[in-house]
């Protein structure tokens, strides 16, 4: 194998690498300025006479210059370290970023008031004027600075309320975010509002608890990291670091699981609904599918309210949210970073799509790890879809038990755990005598919902209904045989019916918003369970019946929401017909001129090799200057010790090794490789080729049809009694002993009597009596005008067959001419008795 | 033994010392008639290998077929629709199945064997230098064993889905495909011409391969290696294409696009892969082939 080539090529190879390494490790990395930790004191408070110190950080933009700028909250929990990644990759694009640790979090003084406005929003506004007076920021006019704020969850939050309440911001982008705090917490599907909502309870334990976790550090002195902390007092340990005022409506709502007008006036007055109209700034919203806290419908509810302003609005749904998923963080860096870029930066590039919703694109064809598509569609359809379509549904009125004390309850996922994104799995749990359900026929074609299908239900109760009935609505996924029914992101849609005093109500419910594709063959099934495991449900056992006022559903569809094809790329045309050209180039590049070299003089002159020299790969020669002449009819004997040079030299006679100079010329045809005069050479070189595993004359007559010429100028017949195998030619090759062998391969030599025939020690293996055979068809084969080149370290064979002979060594020709001259010319005194081994010995110099 | 030469000599009309043509050929040779195909197919066709290796891609459906019947009893449905789930569904899914079994690894070494041991095994026989000084011109040689070669390769990625085909009929019935993941159904007389596409993609993803195992076949003289070499590469590139790191970059590389056929059997077929699979096993393949010419065109032969 001399794939390894020249050593030269392997240096290049090696200087090439280390180059590319040197200039990836020297290769100026992006020298962005270094964030700039601050400390900025704001005042708030409705009577604006509260002092806190927020800790923030500034990331000055990669670019220099004065910049637009961004402000990026963190959410619920977290602080300014929450975000620094992203600060980090936006102050790349160009951006002035600043973080901060809301009030309350992190070490930022203060209570946390939920997004206030007296509280929070008046700390972002002198946030942005603090971003008014630093040079890296880009002015629109004194003390506005080209600012938008992108933030996720209580991130996402304030930058709707800073935006309603600031007009100096320019952009925002929330996500995972509320439209109605209240809403969110006291959901309810039937449409009546929060304060007949049905209480997220764990949802709600969880947020709150998230804001009490670290205590207050003391103000204006940075606490020690090794600092034991002081024992929290009753109040710190009942509120965190909430402020009284909300603690106590938490609290009140919690024990009770009906929110009150005045818990729904709280947790409003901290909510975009409470700023309708005012968000006039193009606002990209992106919301998770994955989100049982914050749903898709609070981003609905948050587009059409600054929709309605006539500012520019995207809604995206992403494959993400509170209760995991994938999470898309570069997706979601980008869409932020392109839709600053057009609003703050003022870039005309592609206009975002109005409505984006990430859906799964199988896997990856080298990992096989999932894909995320991105299906964009003209115009944002809202909750209830493009078009809808009717897909009955069939189910009788079913009783259904509330379990005393609400439990066991069913599980459709568990907050802050988030749901299994595994396929087929589900941790959707229901309890057995709990649920009723209503299942559509198998699906003929596919079915891709996107938005929330509704349905309308009918109670009945017997028992104490004042509170209404708790139900909790799902859509679940039926697929065929054996598989678990699948809940689509485990989102479920609570319920509280009114009853009348007939004990019957009715309800039309709107089913979780999902984006779900139901594959033909598939049900969908509506089931009302009377439990979930994040909700509060009534403690009293009930039996309720429950069926559907009208036996179909009605799910919403987008059609035009498409995943963008991606069409073969340029270089899929593009590659191709680069290759063929580099193909032939290296084709034509490699090629000899092939020219008919004849030298009519040599017409008749059988082998004519002049000034012949052929270099071993170490530079050593194997042939150096080689010269002789071989007329017609003559058995010349090619003579010299082991690596004299024969066999490289036969080689180049037939064709196989390039000369380095020099040239072999055959009847006055100059040789190369593949030359038709080699047609008029037979050839045995360095042992028999055969395919072991055809039959001796298989392999001679598949040979001869390889040289293309007609069958009867072979004389098989002849070839085959030199041969003289008898039956053996009937086996497989694989099967012959060496001399067997050699006998086929001389024949092979001979097939179609060539004018010049070499054979390279065709005497091994051979025995004494073939050897005499062998010694007379030469003879006979050259008297008829054709010639013979024999090589051969038998020097007594040598003697009689052969009429001439040329002796080399080390590659170099020691001497040429007639046996008989040689003989004489070399004799000891007497003229005749030598022998040509004596001769031979005495002429390379070996003779002791 | 020289009355034999003499024989010979008389049934030559006249030895020909001064050929037509100005180049000096023997009587009767043509450069363009050299090595026939019809005696390269016969020099490969009753080698033992090239037995062994159809024998072995015609029997794999039937040792599935058997291994489905006998596993039918124990296993109970997973509810899952991934293909091996689906294989008895029909022929038609049976023969995907097969088809996704074997295309990754058996045919990828089908084809190197037929490309990578078609010059090296010449080579190693010594029988290469007797074609050479026949003299078969050196580009004619190796045009006429690659197309011999890729010939057989063909076969060899035609004869498993077409007999796995046959035995997914008989054995399991001519049902309409139902697609793994969904479940949906395609008729089968809809799925029958895209199987067909199916079948020539997976060749056309083999070139790669073919190639490679062809332009080491021509540098060295160990048909394993040349084997070996060009499924190391293919393991090589399947592990690479497992980086994510490496982001599009691993759309080049030759094995990234070797399932994207699945596509095709989805309900609402998909090329758009497998156009650009088709593109990259096309730009590596031509080049490979070229270079395996230009290298055999220079190489002084020595075995």
């Amino acid at each position: 194998m001399k794939l390894a080539g020249k050593p030269v090529a392997w240096i290049a190879l090696v200087a090439v690498l280390a180059a590319a390494v040197a200039v990836w490790i020297l290769w100026p990395s992006p020298s962005g300025a270094r964030p700039q930790e601050q400390s900025i004191t704001v005042l708030d408070g409705p009577r604006d006479d509260q002092r806190v110190t927020l800790d923030a950080t500034f990331f000055p933009p990669a670019g220099g210059g004065r910049a637009p700028a961004v402000l990026l909250a963190h959410g619920f929990g977290g602080s300014k370290q929450s975000v620094r990644e992203a600060a980090v990759r936006l102050a790349g694009d160009g951006y002035a970023v600043l973080t901060w640790s809301a009030r309350g979090f992190g070490r930022s003084t203060g209570q946390i008031a939920l997004n206030s406005p007296d509280y929070e929003v008046k700390d972002v506004r002198q946030l942005v004027d603090w971003l008014a007076r630093r040079p890296e920021v880009r002015l629109d006019e004194a003390g506005d600075p080209r600012v938008g704020v992108a933030g996720g969850s209580y991130g996402g939050a304030i930058a709707l309320m800073a935006a309603a309440h600031d007009d100096r911001i320019d952009a925002i982008v929330p996500q995972i975010t509320w439209h109605d705090l209240a809403d969110a917490l006291f959901p309810e599907a039937g449409g009546r509002g929060p304060q007949d909502g049905v209480f997220k309870r764990m949802w709600a334990g969880l947020f709150f608890s998230r804001g009490g976790t670290s205590p207050a550090p003391v103000p204006g002195a940075p606490r020690a990291v090794t600092e034991e902390a002081p024992p929290a007092s009753a109040q710190e340990v009942r509120c965190g670091r909430f402020l009284p005022e909300l603690c106590d409506v938490y609290q009140k709502i919690a024990e009770t699981g009906r929110a009150t007008p005045e818990a729904v006036e709280t947790l409003r007055r901290s909510s975009p609904v409470s700023v309708p109209g005012r968000i006039r700034i193009p606002t990209l919203l992106i919301q998770g599918t994955r989100d049982s806290l914050f749903t898709l419908a609070q981003a609905d509810a948050n587009a059409r309210a600054v929709a309605a302003t006539g500012a520019p609005v995207s809604v995206a749904w992403f494959d993400g949210g509170h209760d995991g998923g994938d999470g898309e963080i570069d997706w979601l860096h980008e869409r932020t970073a392109a839709w600053f870029a057009r609003y703050l930066k003022g870039e005309s590039g592609q206009a975002e799509a109005p409505f984006t919703v990430t859906r799964d694109g199988g896997r990856d064809p080298g990992t096989r790890r999932p894909v995320q598509l991105h299906a964009t569609s003209p115009a944002y359809p809202g909750l209830y879809g493009a078009a809808t379509t009717q897909i009955p549904l069939e189910g009788p009125a079913q009783p259904v038990a509330n379990p005393p004390g609400g439990s066991p309850s069913s599980i459709s996922s568990v907050p802050g755990f988030g749901v299994p994104t595994g396929a087929g799995l589900s941790l959707s749990t229901e309890m057995p005598g709990q649920s009723a359900h209503f299942d559509s026929a198998p699906l003929t074609a596919p079915l891709q919902v996107t938005g929330g299908s509704t349905v309308r239900v009918r109670v009945r109760t017997e028992g104490d209904s004042k509170d209404g009935v708790t139900l909790f609505a799902k859509l679940y996924d039926v697929g065929v045989g054996t598989q678990a029914p699948v809940l689509p992101d485990g989102l479920v849609a609570p319920v509280r019916v009114a009853v009348s005093s007939g004990g019957t109500g009715e309800a039309t419910v709107t089913l979780p918003v999902i984006d779900h594709r139901f594959d033909a063959g598939h049900r969908l099934r509506v089931a009302f369970t009377t439990t979930d495991l994040g909700y509060s449900t009534p403690a009293a056992p009930a039996v309720y019946q429950v069926e559907l006022a009208s036996p179909a559903l009605t799910v919403p569809t987008d059609a035009a929401l498409r995943t963008p094809p991606n069409g073969p790329s340029w270089w899929t045309w593009a590659l191709p017909a680069v290759a063929v050209v580099v193909a032939a180039l290296l084709l034509l590049a490699g090629r000899r001129r092939r020219r008919t070299d004849h030298d009519p003089d040599l017409a008749d002159v059988p082998l004519r090799i002049d000034g012949l020299t052929k270099a071993y790969r170490n530079g050593e020669l194997a042939v150096d200057d080689l010269s002789f002449t071989v007329e017609r009819g003559q058995v010349l004997g090619l003579l010299g010790p082991n690596g004299a040079g024969k066999t490289t030299t036969m080689r180049m006679m037939m064709g196989l090794i390039h000369p380095d100079a020099g040239e072999i010329r055959i009847f006055g045809h100059r040789v190369s490789p593949g030359a038709a005069v080699l047609s008029r050479l037979g050839s045995f070189v360095e042992g028999p080729g055969f395919l072991p595993h055809l039959t001796g004359r298989a392999n001679l007559e598949l040979y001869w049809r390889a040289t293309g010429r007609p069958e009867r100028d072979a004389h098989f017949a002849e070839a085959l009694e030199i041969a003289g195998l008898g039956g053996a030619l009937d086996r497989a090759v694989r099967t012959y002993s060496q001399g067997m062998r050699q006998r086929l391969a001389i024949a092979q030599a001979m097939l179609g009597l060539p004018d010049l025939l070499v054979l390279d020690e065709p005497a091994n293996g051979l025995d004494p009596p073939q050897i005499r055979e062998m010694r007379e068809v030469l003879i006979a084969y050259a008297a008829r005008g054709r010639t013979v080149i024999v090589s051969s370290h038998l020097l007594a064979e040598v003697e009689q067959t052969c009429g001439h002979v040329v002796v080399m060594h080390r590659g170099r020709l020691v001497t040429a001419g007639p046996v008989r001259e040689l003989l004489n010319g070399h004799g000891p005194g007497n003229g005749s008795g030598s022998r040509l081994e004596d001769v031979f010995l005495d002429l390379i110099g070996e003779k002791a | 033994m020289s009355e034999i030469l003499a024989r010979a000599d008389s049934a030559v009309e006249e030895v020909p010392e001064t050929p037509g043509r100005g180049d000096g050929r023997a009587a009767g040779y043509l450069p363009g008639r050299t090595l026939p195909l019809s005696v390269e197919f016969a020099r490969q066709f009753r080698r033992r290998r090239t037995l062994v290796m159809f024998g072995l891609l015609l029997a794999l459906p039937w040792v599935l077929v058997a291994a489905f019947e006998l596993g039918a009893g124990s296993g109970q449905p997973t509810g899952t629709l991934r293909m091996s789930d689906l294989a008895t569904e029909g022929g038609l899914n049976f023969a995907a199945f097969a088809l996704s079994v074997s295309a990754s690894f058996l045919l990828v070494v089908a084809v190197a064997l037929f490309c990578g041991d078609t010059v090296a095994s010449e080579a190693s026989w010594s029988s290469l230098r007797y074609l050479l000084a026949a003299p078969v011109p050196r580009d004619r040689l190796l045009r006429q064993k690659l197309v011999v070669a890729l010939a057989y390769s063909a076969a060899a990625v035609v004869c498993l889905p077409v007999m796995a085909l046959l035995a997914g009929t008989l054995a399991f019935g001519w049902n309409d495909v139902r697609v793994p993941g969904t479940g949906e159904t395609v008729a089968a007389l809809d799925v029958l011409p895209r199987f067909g596409i199916v079948v020539g993609y997976v060749l056309v993803s083999q070139f790669v391969v073919a190639a490679l195992a062809f332009l080491l076949s021509v540098g060295t003289d160990s048909p394993l290696g040349a084997v070996g070499g060009a499924v190391g590469l293919v393991i090589v590139s399947g592990i690479l294409q497992a980086v994510d790191a490496l982001g599009s970059l691993r759309e080049f590389l030759p094995t990234f696009w070797s399932t994207a056929w699945l596509d095709a059997l989805a309900p609402q077929p998909d090329y758009g892969g497998m156009v650009k699979g088709v593109a990259v096993s096309v730009t590596y393949s031509v080049v490979l082939v070229a270079l395996a010419f230009r290298r055999f065109r220079r190489r002084d032969v020595v075995s």
